[in-house]
């Protein structure tokens, strides 16, 4: 019988398991990534692009703690595009499609590049206990891995089943096979689960689209990268099509909605509200007469196109005829039919900050399989707990994200505090700091941190110095002179004439002042690189709002400091209303900061909380 | 950390009112109110001057500096003369200090706790006096909240959350087919919440309420003796008496002194049914002001309509006491029977009522009530820069939204998620 001895297991090489491993690695941890299939990993199961609203700043965090999706993409992206260019820096979303095959080939060679790193091809059968305790894990060819942690990243594959139309096939993705053996062990933890499903549309031959007849959207002209290390794009750009589906297209759905997966009653669990199938979204806005359809391409030498926004769990012979009711899809080929699926998620509530599972010690838990959707999602998750795996191998205490510094410890907040009711997604609008939390200063907040724990490497190290060295020295020289009313008008900048005098930065708050109207004011600013300019402006944009938020997050941190003890009866805190004391017993908050985020939640309230607090403790002292 | 403030002595009108600031800028506020430095620990005597400069009130001040205090920080006692409209004209001028604020309820507890300044015995104690406190708030609240101001802020509330949500929507969403231009709605939905809430601060700051006092109408069929009484309870002749009935038609105010308490007695339009038009008018105007009022006395026989709802408090006497056989429950302002009574009767009703209605929390709910405007002024001034600013108009917005949940509780972000994905069908 085989056997290997490493620091860190990671058991699935999707996002969140690639991630993971990567980031265990980083710190210096042996380190083994156990997959089905060494060609699995790093493979885009849905739709063909990273990014987004939310999900792009999730990737500049990755990227800011030198994780590897964000370079993955930008080596991949096939189309870069940023979103709300118009609406203001901080919830400007980089957003790319990817080239299938590139993002896997570069996933690949990113993770067999990484020292301490090992891929093992087989299948996880079953975890190694010690008491409460993991010590390794035993595959299906009965060899065994001993480690300090093991980090879970079973996506869909916990109890999935394939729905199409009527037919129900059990399986994780599309021809992988589920990992039922390995759910029954999860049972025996006696964790709460729930069921969640979700969807794809059915991939279409490109070279059978009259390609002619359609709207087309080409990327941005000067595309926004997700990583800060990144130089330019790699791959050949391609524009998307875009078509809509008509009153026919609906017509033939509803006509057949008693066989659909979802509609017939062969699925149970909770869909999306933001990813609704096309039986969903015709039968919820049966007043909209048409819905927008982007035809995305998988890759450039790859005809296959993934129609984005019909996700579909009807029959085959049914989404034929649909597809081709729609304007430039009339003679269109499906290569794959869209599916619904089903998985088993384990709820989040179970979970520490670190992303390890309360109840049992050494095993870390990231991705679908914490209620989430979305790469993105999922490869923060798997950074945190990769990271985590490994600070516990190393017998060093754990790194927490707040939501006061990163989307990453909003998501988190969000999951173990809250839990799930449907596939969980970023928004920004999740994040109550948003102006300070922006895509563009991901390294400022993060990297740091990163550097500190030991998880950034040496290039990032130095050109992360090197930026904040040059910040520094320029926002020096914004703040260190201010100028009269006269004076900035002698220079072409014209204020208010309010009597005040103001530093440069000051005057770079207002939104009609760029940097370039400073340059005749101080002398060589005309010699700052372009990214130093652009995060300056942004900095003295949201300058007021920082400052309020800093003052926000001073109290959060405040409350953040106050744990609650497992054992607080809240019921018996004498003042409270009684739909607080439920609500608080349903979210068994960890801290007087989770407590302050429920519904409801008043400053009278938090005060009796913390009295208890404050009591309980000097009992025990006592 | 703001410096905060709040009345620390109990409420209503009382000998010395003790206004309590505590926190970095403490001492800071004592030299602008009074415009004496003060440092270390210690007590002057000094006036308290308003805005502009015109003395408030003459008070001792009494410093303390931290960590010797209640609190641990720099603490500033003003020992004021306990009127409420002294009470109110100071916590006016401290709330217009920049970085300071009315504290939050158990705000100071709150402090005094973080910095380790109570022992286990006061610990314990001072949950009940939260408890209390809370209670004292909640019935408060709920007082309020109640009623049609209640329904105006759960209202703007729900406004808000659309308007938060519509801009959400395009920030979020902007993949999707949601529309481009919500600006339209938006301001509209802004500008209505915005003149609401400014009615609302404009109309009802603790300062003006507390000089034009409690409001009592005098209510009942005409010819009862309605304005007789009321000259007698105010000593001189303020509304004309005569014997024809239908005599006053205005509503007619008289401010007065009753037992401490400022009050306005209402003297208005006998109620019945009338063929003429003005009249008719008169009885309108005078049922809607008494269904308004703080307190309604009633002069009715015993078989007459009262023609409104008479309301917890309300007081209903029989009229014309000097022409019955039996004068229980009677009252005649033309000889000063049961006058005295009467008198001693609405002073009970409005001082408990007094105690009840925490001055803190009305300037408390008004605060906040300014602090969403102020956000709104904002978010409506930067949307007129188009969707370049939409971020910052989400901002401002979410301050508004949190502004009014310090008055009725938090709002969680999963609501403004429902909202939007009610709203739009989304999901390319």
């Amino acid at each position: 019988m085989k056997h290997r001895d490493v620091d860190v297991v990671v058991i699935g090489g999707g996002h969140a398991g690639s991630e993971a491993a990567h980031a265990a690695a980083r710190m210096g941890v042996r380190t083994a990534l156990v997959t089905l299939k060494r060609v699995g990993i790093g493979v885009m199961s849905c739709n063909p692009a990273i990014g987004g609203m939310g999900k792009g700043h999730l990737v500049r965090e990755i990227d800011a703690l030198d994780g590897v999706m964000g370079r993955v993409a930008d080596r991949a992206g096939i189309q870069f595009r940023l979103l709300n260019r118009r609406k203001g820096p901080a919830v400007q979303g980089p957003r790319a499609q990817s080239d299938r095959k590139i993002y896997r080939t570069a996933m690949l060679a990113e993770i067999d590049r990484q020292e301490n790193l090992s891929i093992i091809e087989g299948e996880i059968v079953d975890l190694t206990m010690s008491g409460d305790r993991v010590t390794g894990v035993g595959l299906a060819d009965e060899s065994s891995i001993t480690a300090s942690a093991v980090v879970l990243t079973t996506g869909t594959f916990l109890r999935g089943v394939v729905h199409i139309g009527d037919v129900a096939i059990p399986g994780g993705r599309m021809g992988d096979k589920p990992s039922i053996r390995l759910a029954e062990r999860l049972d025996g933890f006696n964790l709460k689960m729930g069921r969640l499903k979700t969807g794809t549309p059915p991939r279409l031959d490109g070279r059978t689209i009259d390609w002619g007849r359609l709207e087309m959207q080409p990327g941005d002209e000067d595309p926004v990268l997700f990583s800060f290390l990144s130089k330019g794009v790699a791959a050949p750009q391609v524009s998307c099509g875009i078509t809509h589906t008509n009153a026919k297209t609906h017509d033939i759905i509803s006509k057949n909605l008693d066989r659909s997966a979802m509609y017939g009653g062969h699925i149970e669990g909770v869909g999306p509200r933001y990813c609704p199938s096309i039986e969903d979204k015709i039968v919820r806005y049966a007043q909209k007469e048409s819905h927008q359809i982007f035809l995305e391409p998988e890759g450039v030498d790859d005809p296959t196109i993934y129609p984005n926004g019909i996700s579909t769990s009807l029959p085959v012979d049914v989404q034929e005829t649909y597809v081709r009711s729609i304007l430039g899809l009339e003679q269109v080929t499906i290569l794959q039919p869209g599916y619904g699926i089903e998985y088993d998620y384990i709820d989040p509530r179970a979970l520490s900050q670190d992303l390890r599972l309360r109840a049992v010690d050494g095993l870390y838990l990231a991705g679908q399989i914490n209620g989430t959707t979305g790469y993105e999602e999922a490869a923060a998750q798997g950074l945190v707990a990769g990271l985590n795996a490994a600070l516990a191998a190393q017998d060093k205490p754990p790194v927490t994200f707040h939501r006061s510094d990163s989307y990453i410890g909003v998501m988190i907040d969000d999951l173990t505090t809250r839990g799930v009711s449907e596939p969980y997604r970023m928004f920004t609008s999740r994040a109550e700091y948003r102006l300070s939390l922006r895509a563009d200063n991901a390294d400022q907040r993060l990297t740091p941190l990163g550097i500190r724990l030991g998880c950034v490497g040496q290039d990032r190290g130095l050109a992360f110095e090197q930026k904040s060295a040059n910040l520094e020295a320029v926002r020096k020289h914004l703040t260190s002179q201010t100028y009269t009313h006269k004076q900035l008008q002698s220079a072409g900048i014209f204020v208010n004439n309010d009597g005040t005098r103001r530093t440069a930065m000051e005057v770079l708050a207002f939104p009609n002042v760029t940097f370039s109207d400073l340059i005749p004011l101080i002398q060589k600013l005309d010699e700052v690189a372009p990214d130093i300019q652009a995060q300056l402006s942004r900095d003295a944009l949201y300058a007021n709002y920082t400052e309020r938020q800093k003052k926000d997050v001073e109290a959060l941190k405040r409350d953040e400091a106050h744990v609650i003890p497992v054992s607080l009866d809240f019921a018996s805190i004498d003042g409270l209303s009684n739909e607080l004391k439920s609500k608080l017993l349903a979210t068994k908050p960890s801290t007087l900061a989770q407590a302050a985020l429920i519904d409801g939640m008043t400053p009278a309230a938090l005060a009796l909380i913390l009295v208890r607090l404050r009591r309980d403790k000097k009992r025990r002292l006592a | 950390m703001d410096t905060i403030f709040a009345l620390a002595s109990a409420e209503g009108k009382a000998g010395v009112a003790v206004i309590r600031v505590s926190g970095p800028l403490a001492f800071d506020t004592a030299l602008q109110l009074t415009g004496q430095a003060v440092s270390g620990r210690g007590m002057t005597l000094c006036t308290v001057s308003g805005a502009d400069g015109a003395p408030l009130d003459h008070a001792l001040t009494l410093s303390f500096q931290g960590p010797a205090s209640f609190t641990g920080e720099d603490v500033i006692e003003f020992h004021l003369h306990g009127s409420p409209a002294i009470i109110a004209a100071v916590l006016e001028r401290l709330s217009s200090l920049a970085d300071t604020r009315l504290a939050d309820p158990g705000e100071f507890t709150r402090r005094a706790l973080e910095n380790g300044k109570l022992d286990l015995a006061q610990v314990e104690g001072l949950a009940d006096l939260i408890d209390a406190e809370t209670e004292a708030q909640r019935r408060q609240a709920q007082q309020v909240f109640s009623g049609a101001l209640g329904e105006l802020v759960s209202r703007w509330r729900n406004d808000l959350i659309r308007v938060a949500a519509l801009i959400e929507a395009t920030i979020d969403f902007v993949e999707e087919d949601v529309p481009v231009d919500v600006t339209p709605e938006v301001s509209d939905l802004l500008s209505t919440v915005l003149t609401e809430l400014q009615t609302q601060t404009n109309a009802v700051p603790m300062a003006e309420r507390i000089r034009t006092g409690f409001e009592i109408a005098i209510v009942g069929p005409p010819n009862v003796g309605k304005s007789t009484l009321l000259n007698a309870l105010a000593g001189r002749r303020a509304a004309i008496t005569s014997e024809f009935a239908g005599t006053t038609r205005d509503i007619i105010e008289v401010r007065m002194d009753l037992q401490g308490l400022p009050v306005t007695l209402l003297d208005m339009a006998g109620i019945r049914e009338t063929a003429d038009a003005v009249e008719e008018i008169g009885i309108e105007l005078a049922l809607e002001r008494a269904g308004r009022s703080d307190l309604r006395v009633f002069l009715a026989e015993a078989q007459d309509e009262p023609g409104l709802l008479i309301q917890p408090g309300d007081i209903v006497l029989r009229p014309k006491a000097d022409q019955r056989q039996d004068r229980d429950r009677a009252v005649s302002g033309l000889t000063g029977d049961g006058i005295d009574d009467l008198v001693r009767q609405i002073g009970d009703v409005l001082k408990s009522r007094a105690a009840q209605a925490s001055l803190a929390t009305r300037a408390r709910h008004e605060a906040a009530m300014r602090a969403a405007v102020r956000a709104l002024i904002l978010a409506k001034s930067v949307l007129e820069d188009g969707q370049d600013r939409y971020d910052i108009a989400a901002e401002e917005v979410r301050v508004a939204i949190r502004s009014l949940e310090t008055i009725v509780g938090r709002i969680d972000a999963e609501t403004l998620l429902d909202e939007i994905f009610s709203s739009f069908c989304l999901g390319k």
